[in-house]
């Protein structure tokens, strides 16, 4: 019984250790948000300062940055929105109905998510400006849609398989047709794993860092693109960065924490549950 | 998945519901999306055209591969991909295995440690790029100057003189917890009884780790790499934020040389061509993660 006890006290040392240095970072941009900019870059670093929300309120301050903030959201909600439209019907299909192509339709949309963004990056940008997308908040959402649909599909199609099936024999017993089956009963039945799909479509969208920052500039550009203009030498505005990286990443966070369980399916494709 | 012939319909059996119009939509995007752009980059690999002077585009066969082939730069930019995408799988499944196992032993807040783990690979590329670049590595105002200063180490001026390591560094902190979760997610599958049994049998600690963890998280590992090299190949912002592919091309991949190419010197010929390099690459990757899920699919 000691023995037990004293390898549990020493496992929580290490792996309090690893979880403090792995998290670190993340502590210490959370700190110096709240850090005059002085404070910011003063060598010795500083644990204890007086805490100022100085920067938050020069954040805010700057109009443009809710405008950011604004296309992040906007992008996230209608990217997953959209996906979900599309995944639904697919995803219920391929789960109930399943026909000898199934497997491969599953797999083949598998195959979509492997093409290198960086490959028809050409392509794409040439197709956006001549029918007017580039930097349009529309643009973006296409792509990303398109882009996680795989993931989307793939996550709700291992959430609906686990529904029992006969709950939809006794449903089509009483005439419901499909509609009304996804509406009435698959939904509600699989809202927890409809709502860990969108949180994660949610969070790939709002942290996607390639279409963003080639195909967007004033008009339509995401917090991943305003932060990426902090990386400009002139000037140490760290603290504000802090600042401005905190609101970006905090509700994000959240979400991943709620639904790491779930999204593992989502990431792997199934392949690990 | 040409390599299987006959396709098992799965349990079930559909009938008495169309489900074309259902799956149609899905499919139907996704097809799109995968043959137009293809298409498009295939075509333009073969024109000699720039976005600068968009009048003089003419059909130059294999000229822009001859010359991609011939540019001493393709390879540097395919070693260093080789070097991220190697170093930072290699940290991946070490490091994932190392955590996944040790956030799986029983010990005091458990729950909020395994949350701390996690979180980077929740951060935004370009956050993450910054602040490492800033608040933590920078020659001189960041903490680990200050750190490895007064130990009397001096200080390392990571993005001037390590800057691809300085990389791998930041995109390793970004994918190292990607992997400790889904291999934490994979040991807990394990089953008790076999770990029980085993430690009945008298199977030291390393042993255990070596006849049963390991090959339970052979699959999951696997998944990891198929996966994350996949994303690494296509790391972008991380490189744009902190070096901008230099000092020099250092820090010039793959991915980050088809930008360049694409929008920066407008060589729409050149950047394709280099693109249909990338998707050739990521494709052979993807003809075994594919494998993998579908052996998985059929269990």
């Amino acid at each position: 019984m000691k023995d037990k006890q004293v390898k549990k006290l020493a496992m929580t040392v290490l792996a309090w250790l690893v979880a403090g240095a792995v998290f670190f970072p993340i502590f210490w941009m959370l700190l110096t948000a709240f850090k005059s900019e002085i404070d910011a870059v003063s060598v010795p670093p500083k644990l204890f300062f007086a805490p100022t929300l100085e920067n938050y309120v020069a954040v805010s301050q700057r109009a443009d940055y809710f405008k950011f903030a604004w296309n992040s959201v906007a992008i996230s909600l209608g990217s997953t929105i959209l996906g979900l439209l599309l995944a639904i019907p697919a995803a219920y299909a391929m789960s109930f109905f399943p026909s000898p192509r199934t497997k491969d339709t599953l797999l083949w949309m598998l195959s979509t998510k492997m093409m290198p963004a960086v490959g028809v990056l050409v392509p794409i940008y040439i197709l956006f400006r001549d029918s007017g997308l580039l930097d349009t908040r529309s643009g973006l959402i296409i792509l990303y849609t398109l882009s996680n649909l795989p993931i989307v599909v793939w996550m709700l199609y291992s959430f609906f398989k686990e529904l029992p099936k006969e709950i939809l024999e006794a449903a089509r017993m009483d005439g419901a047709g499909p509609f009304e089956q996804m509406l009435l009963l698959i939904m509600p039945l699989s809202a927890p794993g409809i709502a860990s799909t969108a949180l994660l479509s949610i969070i790939l969208c709002w942290n996607e860092a390639f279409w963003s920052l080639n195909l967007s500039a004033a008009k339509a550009a995401p917090l991943t693109a305003y932060i990426a203009s902090f990386s400009s030498p002139e000037g140490l505005f760290w603290a504000k960065l802090s600042a401005a990286s905190t609101l970006a990443v905090v509700p994000i966070l959240i979400f991943g924490w709620l639904t790491q369980k779930q999204l593992v399916r989502g990431l792997t494709f199934g392949a690990v549950k | 998945m040409a390599s299987q012939a006959v396709t098992p319909p799965l349990a079930g059996g559909g009938r008495a519901v169309r489900t074309l119009p259902l799956v149609g939509p899905s499919v139907g995007v996704l097809l799109v999306w995968m043959i137009v752009p293809l298409a498009m980059t295939l075509w333009f690999s073969l024109q000699r055209y720039n976005l600068l002077s968009p009048a003089e585009k003419v059909f130059s066969g294999l000229e822009n591969y001859k010359f991609l082939l011939t540019d001493p730069s393709l390879f540097t930019a395919m070693g260093h991909t080789l070097q991220l995408v190697g170093a930072v799988l290699v940290l991946s499944v070490v490091l994932g295995t190392l955590f996944a196992i040790l956030f799986d032993q029983d010990f005091y807040g458990q729950g909020v440690a395994r949350l701390f783990v996690i979180a980077p690979f929740f951060v935004m590329p370009t956050v993450s790029a910054l602040i490492w670049k800033n608040l933590l590595m920078h020659p001189e105002n960041g903490l680990f100057a200050f750190i490895t200063s007064s130990l009397g180490l001096g200080v390392i001026d990571w993005f001037t003189n390590y800057p691809l390591t300085a990389i791998i560094i930041v995109v390793a902190w970004q994918w190292v917890p990607f992997a400790t979760l889904i291999l934490l997610t994979a040991i807990q599958s394990l089953s008790g009884e076999q770990v029980e049994a085993a430690r009945m049998d008298g199977a030291k600690p390393l042993s255990m780790f070596w006849f049963i963890i390991l090959p339970h998280l052979l699959r999951p590992i696997t998944v990891v790499v198929m996966i994350e090299t996949i994303f690494l190949l296509t790391v972008f912002a991380e490189i744009l934020v902190t070096t901008s592919g230099g000092p020099g091309d250092a820090t010039t991949t793959l991915t980050y040389l088809i930008y360049l190419r694409a929008l920066v010197e407008w060589d729409v010929g050149g950047a394709s061509a280099g693109g249909v390099i990338a998707i050739v690459l990521a494709n052979i990757v993807a003809f075994f993660l594919v494998r993998t899920v579908a052996r998985n699919l059929d269990t």
